[in-house]
């Protein structure tokens, strides 16, 4: 299982990723399609993603949070809006409020999955990530900042009280 | 996101990172910098989008030009302002970070599809 390229396209606003596994086409799905493992790679190690709703067909709808290490829960959305299982599956991933509602304020990323047999064995999986607008990722940048400041205001808090 | 955030911060030297939590801690300056990223626009635009005084407004793009977050414009007697120009590289970094994320899940998925599997006996 490896990466085996990574293409990224400014105009376009897309990235994709090509990466191998080495097992048939149905178990790859199922890193996607069934929640607990879905649960084991899509958060970071430290902000673990649990999936609250999961419903992988054609107009269904994933709802998850990512827990932090402070337990602060960040939350997250997809609206499936092509799944042709274990083919492809093309989601819009979201941003929630703390109530899983989705934020219509925050941007919204296109996900489109596709997996194919290689010759010989396994499975090609290709995934491109395709923002809204050039606007989107710069929105995107500012609340990184300003969550990144949030962060580094707890250390200020952590270090004053200690 | 929690990804990019992180490494937003890190790639902040200190004194960028008081300044720029400082431009970011107001609400109407954050309003403000989502307008202008987008495109230009006059003081007295964006003073018409708060129940606030155009000095107010003009105190706000300050704070926010000084964090290097905003550019101020004089075209003939208007100021107009307008997001960084160097923002918009970061659409790049943004997709290098973005790449980054998508590595380390494929490297988790990696793991997993590694463990042993639990096959139904059937």
């Amino acid at each position: 299982m490896t990466v085996t390229a990574v293409t990224k396209d400014l105009n376009e606003l897309t990235m994709t990723v090509d990466a191998e596994f080495d097992v048939p086409v149905d178990r790859a799905w199922q890193l996607w399609g069934d929640p607990r493992q879905l649960e084991r790679w899509w958060g970071p190690p430290t902000h673990p993603a649990t999936m609250v709703q999961h419903d992988l067909t054609s107009g269904g709808t994933v709802t998850y949070y990512m827990t932090g290490p402070e337990g602060e829960r960040f939350h997250g959305w997809w609206r499936v809006t092509q799944a042709d299982a274990p083919r492809l599956l093309v989601v819009e991933d979201g941003f929630a409020d703390e109530n899983g509602q989705p934020n219509p304020d925050l941007p919204v990323t296109i996900m489109r999955v596709s997996l194919d047999d290689r010759p010989g064995g396994g499975t090609a999986v290709t995934i491109t990530s395709t923002f809204a607008s050039l606007e989107a990722m710069e929105q995107l940048i500012s609340m990184g900042m300003e969550e990144g400041l949030r962060q580094a205001m707890a250390q200020m808090d952590a270090i004053l009280a200690a | 996101m929690i990804n990019y955030n992180q490494m937003v911060v890190d790639q902040l030297a200190d004194a960028d990172v008081d300044r720029l939590f400082h431009a970011l801690a107001d609400a109407t300056r954050r309003d403000i910098v989502r307008r202008v990223v987008a495109g230009e626009h006059s003081i007295s635009d964006l003073a018409r989008h708060y129940p606030m005084s155009m000095t107010a407004v003009q105190k706000h793009v300050a704070v926010l030009e000084g964090a290097g977050l905003v550019s101020k414009n004089r075209h003939g007697r208007e100021q107009r302002v307008s997001g960084r120009v160097e923002a918009l590289h970061e659409a790049q970094r943004l997709l290098d970070m973005l790449e980054q994320v998508w590595r380390d899940r494929v490297d988790r998925m990696g793991a997993l599809l590694a463990e042993p599997t639990l096959e139904d006996p059937t």
